[in-house]
């Protein structure tokens, strides 16, 4: 069966001034893919994702988002992709249930609707008891179930994830990690970036990005097999190795 | 629009959440006003005069009852002796001293002149020239009506009158100058500080990548704020009407249309502030140093335009303050309609249109 790609980039670019912060990235992503996208501190990973949302506009390149040009149809790619950004960005002074109504309502979603999605992700999530408490008060883990959650409320093609589980224990992140899963087996393709190297184990491909290029592209156990080691985190070590 | 009504909502959450919102929208408003209104005045009311009659004849006694019987005059204390004229200031409560000289009465019937002398305490030069206005205008008057069977070769006897606020009272100078801070405060400083406070949260983001055209966000932001600063007019028209007795000559329906007008003016300047500040502290140092100052400096609300060197007077020009407070001052106090406003409503129009038509173009609507 062949799969539609659903993220296409082809010597994507994106300069500040002088400063090249992603040079010539390209990739392909097809539907329901978990796709890793790692890099260190600053090499890139936010800015890249921020030309595939829309909302910052390439320097040069090409680049396809649910058969959106990133260029010219900015709002379509709005409608069919969820975002979740590497700052915790739900309303601290809006209750959980609130912030649920808010954003299913910026989605256009109907008022019943809203209700019937806030219903089951407060019984997903556990969060019955604090529904009404403000998110401000939440512990980190929760707000960032909450956030991806958010996220997935209007069903997007894509949901982009920029580091959702920084600073969160292992615990939670192993939980984070279920409901990406339970996304994916939806049909819904996922977008995500980390800098935790165990978690490129659980994605279906992962790229690794360096100083804005993608030095290397594959499924974890090919990107293994290649560089002959036993874990992600040693192939990391070794494209470092290399590059220098 | 259902989308719309979420958004106002949200807005209001956080309006209300938030108890710095809460003084500057409610608190600030209120407590300008009365402050405007009771403690920062040029009238004089009942002030604590003292008298040194050397004389005490006929006449010295007429013209002290004269001067009690104003209500701008209290006659608090006789001294008996030049040297407790200065223990009497010290204490700080009289104001005045009128000195008689000695032998007034037969002075005036012999020489045909007689001299008094009035002190005043000029720690606060203000207060100082209206005491010795008001009790120079008192003298002036007893003499007409002693003069008024006597011929005299020539006199001049000038016909003062003070139009559209006959009490020279101060409030009705304020009130239109703080209704004119607060619109600007309530809207420009809290629309810029809460379009900021969105981008600084990192909420902008999330909320551009939605499916919102960005001046759908922005009206959704700002809608809730047209909306407080309409009641916040409305509180003041109220308060100036009942506490402090401001006429209302002019159409209450144009004083509103002029004052939403205003309000939209200063929504178009916060949006500006907030697409050039990152932060709320930049929106709010942006706003109190760019709007307040000007308005309060060069707005004609406290320092009379007339007055000013010409290139301030020039400067004055593009302050969209000074125009509603022309506007308002022509409403509520000289009763006039749109036909003696419409250059200065035109102007204020003219303004935000570029206002916004600049914010467009600055705002970037990918972050880039
Ligand atoms: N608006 C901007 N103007 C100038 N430089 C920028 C801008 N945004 C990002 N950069 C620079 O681009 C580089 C890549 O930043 P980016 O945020 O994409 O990195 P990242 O891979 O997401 O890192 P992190 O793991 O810290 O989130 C950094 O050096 C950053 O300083
Ligand atoms: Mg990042």
């Amino acid at each position: 069966m062949k799969t539609e790609n659903v993220i296409e980039a082809k010597a994507l670019t994106k300069k500040f001034g002088d400063f090249t912060a992603v040079n010539k990235i390209s990739f392909e992503i097809k539907k329901g893919e978990i796709f890793g996208f790692l890099g260190a501190n600053g090499a890139g990973k936010t800015t890249a994702m921020k030309m595939l949302i829309g909302i910052s506009k390439p320097t040069s390149g090409q680049a396809n988002v649910a058969g959106f040009d990133v260029y010219t149809q900015t709002e379509n790619i709005k409608k069919n992709i969820g975002y979740m950004s590497q700052k915790f960005a739900l309303y601290d002074d809006l209750t959980v249930r609130e912030n649920i109504t808010f954003f299913g309502g910026i989605y256009g979603l109907s008022r019943k609707r809203i209700k019937e999605k806030t219903q089951q992700l407060v019984s997903e999530l556990g969060l019955e008891e604090i529904k009404h408490q403000l998110v401000g008060s939440l512990p980190l883990g929760w707000k960032q179930k909450l956030s991806f959650s958010v996220s997935l409320l209007h069903e997007p093609r894509i949901v982009f994830l920029d580091e959702p589980t920084g600073g969160v224990d292992p615990i939670t992140r192993r939980q984070f990690w279920e409901m990406i899963y339970k996304a994916a087996d939806r049909g819904t393709t996922i977008f995500v970036t980390t800098h935790y190297m165990d978690e490129a184990e659980y994605c279906d491909r992962v790229s690794i990005m360096v100083e804005g290029k993608i030095e290397a592209l594959d499924t974890p156990k090919e990107l293994k097999k290649q560089f002959k080691v036993d874990s992600m985190n040693d192939v990391f070590l070794r494209l470092a190795r290399n590059i220098e | 629009m259902k989308r719309f009504i979420g958004f106002v909502k949200k807005e209001f959450y956080h309006i209300f959440r938030d108890k710095r919102s809460l003084f500057i929208l409610f608190g600030m408003p209120i407590a300008q006003i009365l402050l405007f209104g009771f403690a920062i005045t040029n009238e004089i009311n009942n002030v604590d005069i003292a008298v040194l009659d050397h004389s005490k004849d006929a006449t010295t006694e007429e013209i002290i009852n004269k001067i009690s019987a104003s209500k701008y005059f209290t006659i608090t204390q006789f001294i008996s002796h030049e040297d407790n004229i200065e223990t009497a200031f010290k204490k700080g409560k009289i104001k005045a001293v009128i000195n008689f000289e000695k032998d007034f009465s037969k002075n005036l019937i012999k020489e045909r002149k007689a001299s008094l002398q009035i002190l005043t305490d000029a720690t606060d030069p203000n207060t100082a020239n209206s005491i010795t206005n008001y009790i120079n205008a008192i003298l002036q008057n007893y003499q007409q009506a002693e003069n008024k069977d006597i011929e005299v070769a020539y006199q001049i006897i000038p016909q003062t009158r003070m139009v559209y606020n006959p009490e020279l009272k101060s409030v009705f100078m304020f009130v239109p100058g703080v209704m004119t801070i607060i619109l600007m405060l309530v809207s420009a400083m809290m629309t810029s500080i809460s379009i900021t406070r969105e981008k600084e949260l990192g909420t902008m983001e999330i909320l551009l990548v939605s499916p919102l055209k960005p001046f759908q966000v922005i009206i959704g932001k700002v809608v809730p704020y047209i909306f407080l600063s309409v009641v916040n007019a409305m509180v003041i028209v109220l308060l100036s009407i009942t506490i402090f007795k401001m006429p209302i000559q002019g159409s209450l329906f144009l004083l509103g249309a002029e004052s939403v007008l205003f309000i939209i003016t200063s929504l178009a300047l916060g949006i500006l502030i907030s697409t050039i500040a990152q932060t709320q502290q930049a929106a709010m140092m942006i706003s109190l140093m760019g709007l307040m100052l000007p308005v309060i400096l060069l707005s004609g609300f406290i320092f009379p335009i007339t007055s000013m060197p010409i290139p301030l007077q020039v400067i004055s020009n593009i302050i969209p303050a000074k125009w509603f407070i022309i506007i308002i001052k022509g409403i509520m106090l000289k009763g006039v309609g749109i036909s003696y406003l419409w250059k200065e409503s035109l102007i204020l129009i003219a303004m935000t249109l570029f206002f916004i038509s600049l914010s467009i173009k600055k705002y970037k609507i990918r972050l880039e």
